[in-house]
């Protein structure tokens, strides 16, 4: 039977996951620090400190409610979007602080892409389209550069040889699974430094899952890649770290092999064996 | 036991009967008038419809024939005015309401456009006739055009904004995610999505005071030739309807129905393009 924790180990063994004992790289990509996020009186996030190594898949997990989907959208300011937020503590992205006064959420944003739980290209735009329109809307008006930077996209988001006879058709026409790999063109268009994943998988079925997954593998070559899963398998199967949350508080973060195999608090215990969550 | 349960179910199917009888007749209540009034104007109308009265002025009376074609350009003039004023301002007005301001400013701002909507016409007219033709002390294209417009607005106004609010949260967020400033992914995301839902609304609204006469009556007052500038009296086929349906002469009334049919013709076919339009609905979501 196939268990996070069997998975893990196979993998350490064959050197695609760091060992229990691997300390969180110096190369980060996020530095948080203290972050604290209320929604109106809630407190959402309470007080999470992590660094989020780069070139490498950091897994949040956590049961429902715990605050892993707001801790994400926290890394591109996407949780502005909700109305009275108040956010407090430093993001460190490369060393500029995303939360300054003097930067717009747009720039935080083009540098850190994001890949949502529903699938969802413009329906009024073609599968072309849909790739380009962040350079597009971000002032790019040079053809043949658009032109290359749809099938250089679409080529990582291991979707071209699906779709290059077609990319006229509407977005909408692909099946789920393409439709997902489109919108991660659709991210990598913009070239951002990090690309966040909220649950990118839960709306998939398990052929479309591994497609996903083995995407996200490949693109770790290049990019940092924080993803939000309820799954613990995916977790096992695809990070190298992995953060523990529960109550907006950051139980546990290491190294995947060890909160799968080792975990030191009991609470990641409880969750990682079912027992609770 | 056996038998009352049968009973019950017998009865429960004549009320149902009756309740699928009673809808029928309404629906057909409702729509009878509607086929009334277009035979009754085809009867009445079809007659004097002839090339001369889509290419002629009006005859002076007595003179046989004429036609209305100064009432008929007057009127695309004024709607054309009409929607200069209110397409802009009710498209945008609407898209404010569903995308920004706070929700208290939003619900009096919604309440007020109600209001607005439920304003006899005439009162346009009249306000009108006091902001602009007293003022300039002369009826014009232009007043007539106001009036119109100022009808427009609150109805593109919530029709917009009903349409708007229909565009799923995720590709604004999808949008935003890829960096795209908020006023980019509204003009190009969400009114794109949202297009067909207010290019409808627009022309229902263009139907609705296509008809209009009484917001004219003080305005635009009507003309019997062409309107050479648009600071002059223009006519208009709903007021031209109006002269010529209250006249004594057997030959405008003639005409009078000639026009209303040319009317509602054209309003009728405004309304099968929005269907058409709309028919593609769930292709696009809105």
């Amino acid at each position: 039977m196939e268990t996070p924790e069997r998975t893990v180990m196979e993998r350490m063994e064959q050197g695609t996951a760091p060992p229990p004992d691997a300390e969180i790289p110096a190369a980060h990509t996020f530095e948080v620090k203290n972050l604290s996020i209320w929604y109106g009186e809630k407190r959402a996030i309470d007080n999470v400190t992590m660094d989020v190594a780069s070139n490498a898949v950091t897994a949040i997990i956590g049961p429902s409610g715990c605050g892993k989907s707001t801790f994400l959208r926290a890394l591109n300011r996407m949780h502005e979007l909700t109305p009275k937020t108040r956010m407090d503590g430093t993001v460190l992205l490369h060393g500029d602080d995303l939360y300054s006064k003097t930067i717009d959420p747009a720039i935080v944003r083009r540098r850190v892409g994001m890949i949502f739980q529903k699938s969802n290209p413009f329906p009024t735009m073609t599968i072309g389209e849909n790739v380009v329109i962040g350079l597009r809307l971000n002032g790019v008006r040079n053809q043949r550069f658009l032109n290359e930077r749809l099938e250089k996209s679409l080529r990582m988001a291991a979707l071209w040889d699906e779709v290059k006879d077609d990319l006229h058709k509407p977005g909408t026409s692909l099946s789920g699974g393409q439709q997902q790999r489109l919108c991660i063109a659709r991210a990598l268009a913009v070239e951002p430094e990090v690309v966040l994943m909220d649950e990118p998988c839960s709306a998939l079925d398990p052929i479309a899952t591994a497609k996903i997954e083995e995407l996200i593998h490949e693109l770790k070559a290049k990019y940092t890649i924080v993803t939000v899963t309820h799954n613990m398998q995916q977790a096992g199967r695809i990070s190298d770290y992995t953060a523990f949350m529960y109550l907006g508080r950051l139980i546990e973060f290491g190294p995947t092999t060890k909160i799968f195999t080792n975990p030191t608090e009991k609470q990641t215990e409880d969750y990682i064996t079912g027992r609770f969550g | 036991m056996h038998l009352s349960r049968a009973r019950s179910h017998t009865w429960r199917k004549i009320k149902s009967a009756l309740a699928s009888g009673i809808a029928f007749v309404s629906a057909v209540l409702v729509i009878t008038p509607l086929g009334l009034v277009f035979f009754h104007l085809v009867i009445h109308g079809a007659s004097s419809l002839n090339w001369d009265f889509f290419t002629k002025l009006p005859a002076p009376v007595g003179a046989v024939g004429g036609g209305m074609v100064n009432a008929i350009v007057g009127s695309l003039e004024l709607l054309a005015l009409a929607g200069i004023i209110g397409i802009p301002i009710g498209v945008l007005g609407g898209v404010y309401l569903a995308e920004y301001g706070s929700a208290r400013l939003n619900s009096v701002l919604r309440f007020l456009a109600d209001v607005l909507n439920g304003v006899p016409s005439i009162t346009w007219g009249v306000v009108v006739y006091g902001l602009v033709v007293l003022r300039f002390k002369s009826f014009s294209a232009y007043a007539g055009g106001l009036a119109l417009g100022l009808i427009m607005i609150p109805l593109i106004l919530r029709t917009t904004e009903e349409v708007v609010l229909l565009v799923p949260n995720g590709y604004r967020e999808a949008a935003l995610a890829l960096g795209v400033s908020r006023w980019k992914t509204i003009v190009h995301i969400v009114m794109k999505t949202a297009s067909k839902g207010i290019i409808t609304g627009i022309l229902l609204a263009l139907a609705r005071i296509g008809g209009e006469t009484a917001p004219l009556l003080f305005t635009a007052f009507g003309n019997h030739f062409w309107n050479h500038s648009l600071s002059q009296p223009i006519a208009a086929l709903p007021l031209q309807i109006f002269t010529y349906a209250i006249s004594p002469y057997d030959d405008w009334h003639r005409q009078a129905w000639a026009g209303a049919l040319v009317l509602v013709t054209g309003i009728f076919c405004v309304n099968v393009i929005v269907r058409i339009l709309t028919r593609g609905r769930t292709a696009s979501v809105v």
